[in-house]
């Protein structure tokens, strides 16, 4: 099994993430955002947090238009996985790649703490470590994770059951609680709670590895 | 040539920091403040010939993201 983990001008979870897959038993290639293209055969691309470009203009806008970033949209049209953390989500909503946006936080303030995350859906690559209803511990660390999508799109996410994981106490005034969604082909999981920062007794906590675990025995490659 | 493009959330689409400044106002005595909305300007130096097309495309495709935000151009 084999990851790409890709590195922008102020990516800082990229390691972390690249950890958590090793773990899982996936080989890591580290891309850097100039790369035209992708490592051949690989099966899931993670897109980490952090600060792509020091969030200029909008968190992930200037991301989304660098050269790897086509290639991760080639990627998920031809069907791979690919999933994007904090940053990494904000990045996949300005691509397009997964519907809504990020806003700033209701509260206006950066918030750093560990969160309850209930698992709305089993059906997908990523959650089907989890049972539907499970509530898992899992930090944030945004200033702008606060989702918003039309009531047409939420909906969509609704009817799909594309509504991943919701926050069981909102920290952030995402609509519907939402914080992470998946894409139509559930290939594609955006979320702003850092499920590699929960993969290690070392971190305080691992319920983030259920996810990673799941990963590695059901990829197929792109 | 220049061009000015004004960015601002869509109606509708919550602003925590323009209502942040409209509670500052309102803490300072400005009573009459009943609501703030706040976006960005952009300002744009352009070679002769570009076209408010050009301009569009821009911002459809990098300085506004059309989920949550509307923009106007401006030629000056």
């Amino acid at each position: 099994m084999r990851a790409a983990v890709i590195v922008f001008p102020g990516s800082n979870c990229d390691r972390d993430l690249a950890v958590a897959f090793e773990r899982a038993g996936f080989s890591v290639d580290m891309v850097w955002h100039k790369d035209s293209t992708l490592p051949d055969g690989v099966d899931i691309v993670g897109v980490p947090g952090g600060f792509s470009y020091g969030d200029y203009l909008r968190c992930g806008a200037i991301a989304a238009q660098s050269p790897i970033c086509k290639a991760v949209v080639e990627h998920t049209e031809r069907g791979g996985y690919a999933m994007g953390i904090c940053n990494g989500f904000q990045v996949l909503t300005e691509t397009g790649i997964l519907p809504g946006a990020l806003l700033r936080n209701g509260g206006l303030k950066y918030i750093c703490r560990t969160v309850g995350l209930k698992v709305e859906t089993s059906n997908s690559a990523f959650t089907e470590g989890y049972n539907a209803g499970d509530v898992i511990d899992i930090p944030i660390a945004h200033h702008d994770g606060n989702y918003f999508a039309d009531d047409e799109t939420l909906a969509e996410l609704k009817d799909q059951d594309r509504i991943a994981f919701s926050y069981t106490d909102n920290p952030n005034g995402s609509r519907d609680d939402i914080a992470g969604i998946l894409s139509h082909n559930r290939r594609v999981l955006g979320m702003m709670p850092h499920p590699e920062r929960a993969a290690d007794s070392g971190h305080g906590g691992t319920d983030g590895v259920a996810l990673f675990r799941a990963l590695s025995g059901v990829l197929t490659p792109a | 040539m220049k061009a000015r493009v004004h960015v601002m959330l869509k109606n509708g689409v919550l602003d925590p920091q323009g209502e942040a400044v409209r509670h500052a106002l309102g803490a300072m005595g400005f009573d009459q403040v009943e609501g703030v909305r706040q976006g960005k300007v952009i300002d744009l130096e352009l070679a002769e010939g570009s076209t408010e097309a050009d301009i569009t495309e821009m911002c459809e495709k990098l300085l506004a993201n059309t989920v949550i935000e509307r923009y106007e151009i401006e030629l000056v």
